[in-house]
């Protein structure tokens, strides 16, 4: 078998550099409240668009089922703030409705 | 290690669960790729080892399989990745750490998911905690695709289809109860799932980058309507 060492090797490395950088650059000077802001307002972007809209495409020809899956994470994490519960349950649910209908 | 560090490393343990079970079927997929496409055992678990970014990995044994030039498939994974600076860039202002040798392993760890975890705790972020979470994650990640080179798909199909909702699922009940307590959030998530909605459906630009593209617009947007109070604290 062909070895692929040295394409793994540099996706490695230019995966590493923009995770590592902005620790380098940025752990000791005071950040300007603007960048500020936009930084404090990236996880909450990130994760909407992380979500959608690739969640209703999670399953290809399940899309009940996926359905089935984000309205059980909704309401529990809605209802309780308990990550585990939200995705073995959604997971869980998928699954019957994958299974049973 | 001491009784707070050792606290610590317990709730990260338990904050990493989910990614990690998320995590596991998409693993055994990577090392089911990976064998069906003539790799071998070795690159399969260099790929998680030293890369751990699940999106490139897949892309990356894909462009081999048809050939595509090393340079260009470094070059297609240095662009999928750069949205790992943004989120790098978001976590250094909460980390505070004495300990500043080992931001770098945290560095290595930083993916969608853990990032996801890390950026919505409130409070300031130890790196034994971070640590913690991005290790947990990681080696789910890599056993998980070695595991799935060995043994291929050993759980049943039914189980390994519903497991592709966990990563949503939890990126849902980590907003969720965050967009509960603040309009904000509500704004800026439904604002860039908007945006990332539209840049799919439009097809301006290669979709690999529409990610990151929607993350940058929606948080820039979120400058200009959102209120400027807290310097941007979002109270969640």
């Amino acid at each position: 078998m062909k070895s692929y060492f040295f394409i793994i090797l540099g996706m490695a490395i230019v995966t590493f550099i923009p995770r590592l950088l902005p620790f380098v650059l940025m752990s000791k000077k005071e950040i300007n409240p603007t960048l500020k802001r936009f930084l404090n307002y990236i996880p909450y972007t990130a994760l909407g668009a992380l979500i959608i809209p690739n969640v209703f495409n999670a399953i290809p020809n399940h899309q009940g089922a996926v359905f089935g899956g984000i309205i059980t994470a909704i309401v529990l994490s809605w209802w309780k703030d308990n990550i585990i519960l939200s995705v073995l349950a959604s997971v869980g649910s998928t699954f019957l409705i994958i299974q049973y209908i | 290690m001491n009784k707070c560090n050792k606290k610590e490393a317990l709730s990260a343990l338990k904050d990493a669960l989910p990614i990690a079970i998320g995590y596991i079927p998409i693993a055994l997929a990577f090392g089911i790729i990976s064998k069906t496409n003539q790799l071998s055992l070795l690159d399969c678990f260099l790929f998680s080892f030293m890369v751990f970014a699940g999106a490139s990995q897949f892309i990356a044994v894909n462009l081999i399989s048809s050939a595509v030039s090393g340079f260009q498939i470094i070059f297609t994974t240095a662009i999928m990745n750069s949205r790992h600076f943004l989120m790098s860039a978001s976590l250094s202002t909460k980390i505070k750490s004495p300990r500043k040798k080992l931001l770098p392993l945290v560095a290595f760890g930083v993916t969608d998911e853990t990032f996801s975890v890390l950026a919505t705790k409130n409070k300031e972020l130890s790196v034994i905690y971070s640590l913690v979470v991005n290790t947990t994650a990681y080696f789910s990640w890599v056993l998980g695709s070695v595991t799935g080179y060995l043994l291929g798909s050993f759980l049943p199909d039914a189980v390994q289809a519903s497991m592709k909702i966990a990563l949503y699922s939890m990126f849902i009940a980590i907003l969720v109860p965050s967009m509960k307590k603040s309009k904000e959030v509500v704004i800026l998530a439904l604002l860039s799932g908007g945006i990332h909605t539209f840049l799919n459906f439009t097809n301006f630009i290669p979709q690999d980058n529409n990610l990151i593209i929607s993350i940058i617009l929606a948080s820039l947007l979120g400058l200009i309507i959102l209120p400027k109070e807290d310097e941007g604290e979002v109270k969640s």
